[in-house]
């Protein structure tokens, strides 16, 4: 509000300068802000029109969908996404709930620890066990495709839960980590350092310090890891053989052979698995760009 | 003296757990891939025979190889031009004061599609696309360009372009968010000075928003370059490689060689390269940070 100010004085003494009236001045906006509108609104029509349609088309019959792929379904057929989730969606779907909720719970617990280690302690080889850890933010999952499918088979956990959720913990610990750690260095010390006057050991400050004044980027990390496992493909694919432990997006897949025909239940799959982050996205977004803010410091 | 150690010892019990895994599941498997590419090998047969770097040889005379990396390459030249390029230019604007109360809305709908799984949005393309009942060529029809409805995927000269503009829709609003959020972090008072001035818009965005995001633009063209080189999901999903092998890309490859062709050995070169190729850029990456947080 307060920053109002210098911007009309200086507008007044561009007008006087330039010698342009006002009203020009005004005009010009004026048509900058159409096109600009205009522009964005198209955009965000290529944008958002493809997500819309897949969830309406989601409930059309075959026959609707080839006839009137713009207008509205001409019957609303709920029974659609019904059917999609007993075709074996609702079987992925659950894995992925499972699979997503473990690996989020897994990642904020050894994250936090490791953070608090990290931030809090000063001693000597931290900066090496750093290193470590945030190296792991630039390792492309493909290179570790192979080695870890035949470590999985080796110690006899592939095609199970566990082939999915032990890799997505590793992968996703050094990003958690690295948002942790620099949120904790910036929680004030003086209140850790009366709680261990008061007798408190380290545990009791993690855990009655660290992570309820934590609470923001702990949320934030649980978004974001929650998100890259939901969504993951590639270890899904490979890591898992039986189609009854298969997490959404490739059961999806299986499935589009499977209802090589059926449009409509089709996409209804895919909107029942795009659906949930769409929600989390829109209704914690604030914890979403916070993450990323923090995240995007160094990248 | 006893009571550093003691605080080291605590400090590394929380830290070793996280560390474990990353060991484990991350660490090991790098050092096993360059291992694994020096053999012959397969997933159901034990025996494995020494080839040292033959296979290295045979990848570099693969034309598919070269079609990989050109595809690859081809990925991340578009997604500068879209997500950096024109990302940045549509940050400048959401954040002009004449555009900013309608900011809120523009970006997070612009965010969108980067919050759904890549295997769905390549799914989701796959049916857009489609010659007879897609939308893509429902609305080219509708605006009366029958003749540009083509077979999108179907065509192998122009499947790869149909296969990078998807991620340019889906991840476009993603670094729209990552350039707004570095944006708010300019100092208000270098505009106020350069309204002063009198600088129209074009110049403020030269002269001030460009050199101020310096750092954020090098860490955006950097993630988008890593990105390009990890391309897999949507390949995978859309064309598998094909029409021909004109789509494929080094995931795909690999996927290929180890899981269809199922040569390990020759799958774990190509791993070597991803390796090479992203860890190089992630210095890159790391020296840009840090001479980001020097200044």
């Amino acid at each position: 509000m307060a920053n109002n100010n210098p911007v009309v004085k200086t507008n007044e003494i561009k007008e006087i300068r330039t010698g342009s009236s006002k009203l020009s001045l005004k005009v010009k906006n004026r048509i900058f802000q159409t096109g600009v509108l205009i522009w964005f609104s198209l955009f965000a029509l290529v944008i958002i029109y493809p997500i819309i349609w897949l969830g309406l088309s989601g409930l059309k019959s075959n026959a609707d969908f080839f006839l009137n792929t713009w207008r509205l379904p001409e019957e609303w057929l709920w029974k659609n996404y019904k059917a999609a989730w007993d075709a074996g969606i609702g079987h992925f779907f659950l894995n992925s709930v499972f699979i997503t909720v473990v690996s989020v719970v897994t990642v904020l617990l050894l994250g936090s620890m490791a953070a608090y280690g990290l931030s809090r302690f000063q001693f000597k080889g931290q900066n090496i066990l750093l290193v470590i850890i945030l190296s792991g933010l630039m390792l492309a999952p493909q290179v570790s495709l192979i080695p870890l499918y035949k470590l999985l088979q080796a110690i006899g956990l592939y095609n199970t839960y566990w082939a999915l959720i032990l890799p997505y913990v590793a992968f996703q610990l050094p990003f958690s980590i690295f948002l942790m750690r620099s949120y904790f260095l910036s929680i004030p010390k003086e209140l850790e350092e009366s709680a261990i006057i008061d007798g408190c050991n380290s545990w009791k400050v993690y855990r009655h310090i660290i992570v309820p004044m934590g609470k923001p980027i702990i949320a934030s990390c649980a978004l974001l890891t929650g998100m890259n496992v939901w969504n993951e493909f590639m270890f899904a694919l490979v890591f898992v053989e039986d189609s009854a432990l298969r997490t959404i997006p490739v059961g999806l897949m299986n499935l589009r052979s499977q209802l090589n025909t059926n449009f409509g239940i089709q996409l209804a799959g895919l909107a029942i698995s795009a659906l949930p982050m769409i929600i989390a996205y829109i209704v914690f977004q604030k914890q979403f760009v916070r993450g990323l803010s923090a995240g995007s410091v160094k990248g | 003296m006893t009571k550093t150690f003691r605080n080291s010892r605590t400090a590394i019990l929380f830290i070793l757990p996280a560390l474990l895994f990353i060991l484990f599941f991350v660490f090991l498997p790098i050092v096993l891939n360059l291992y694994n590419s020096l053999f012959r090998w397969n997933s159901f047969d034990a025996g494995r025979v020494f080839v040292g770097l033959e296979y290295y040889g045979r990848l570099f005379k693969d034309p598919i190889f070269f079609t990989a990396l050109k595809n690859n390459s081809l990925y991340a030249v578009i997604s500068l031009v879209f997500q950096v390029g024109i990302g940045l230019i549509i940050a400048a604007v959401l954040e002009d004061k004449l555009i900013r109360r309608f900011q809120p809305f523009f970006r997070t709908v612009f965010f969108i599609p980067s919050v759904i799984s890549i295997a769905v949005v390549g799914l989701l393309w796959q049916l857009l696309y489609n010659p007879e009942v897609g939308l893509v060529n429902g609305v080219l029809k509708t605006l009366g360009q029958s003749e540009w409805a083509l077979s999108w995927l179907g065509d192998s000269k122009i499947a790869i372009y149909a296969v990078v503009a998807v991620s340019q829709w889906q991840y476009t609003g993603y670094m729209v968010m990552l350039f707004l959020l570095a944006m708010q972090k300019i100092p208000f008072e270098y505009y106020e000075a350069a309204m002063i001035d009198g600088a129209s818009k074009i110049k403020t965005f030269l002269y001030i928003t460009l050199p101020q995001m310096k750092e954020m633009i090098l860490v955006g063209t950097v993630i988008t370059v890593i990105g390009a080189f990890k391309v897999f999901d949507e390949v995978y999903v859309m064309t598998n490689g094909g029409p021909g092998r004109s789509t494929e890309v080094l995931g795909t490859m690999l996927y290929r060689a180890a899981f269809r062709n199922d040569e390990m050995g020759y799958a774990s070169t190509i791993g070597t390269i991803i390796f090479v190729v992203t860890l190089t850029l992630s210095l890159i990456q790391l020296k840009i940070g840090k001479s980001g947080q020097e200044v």
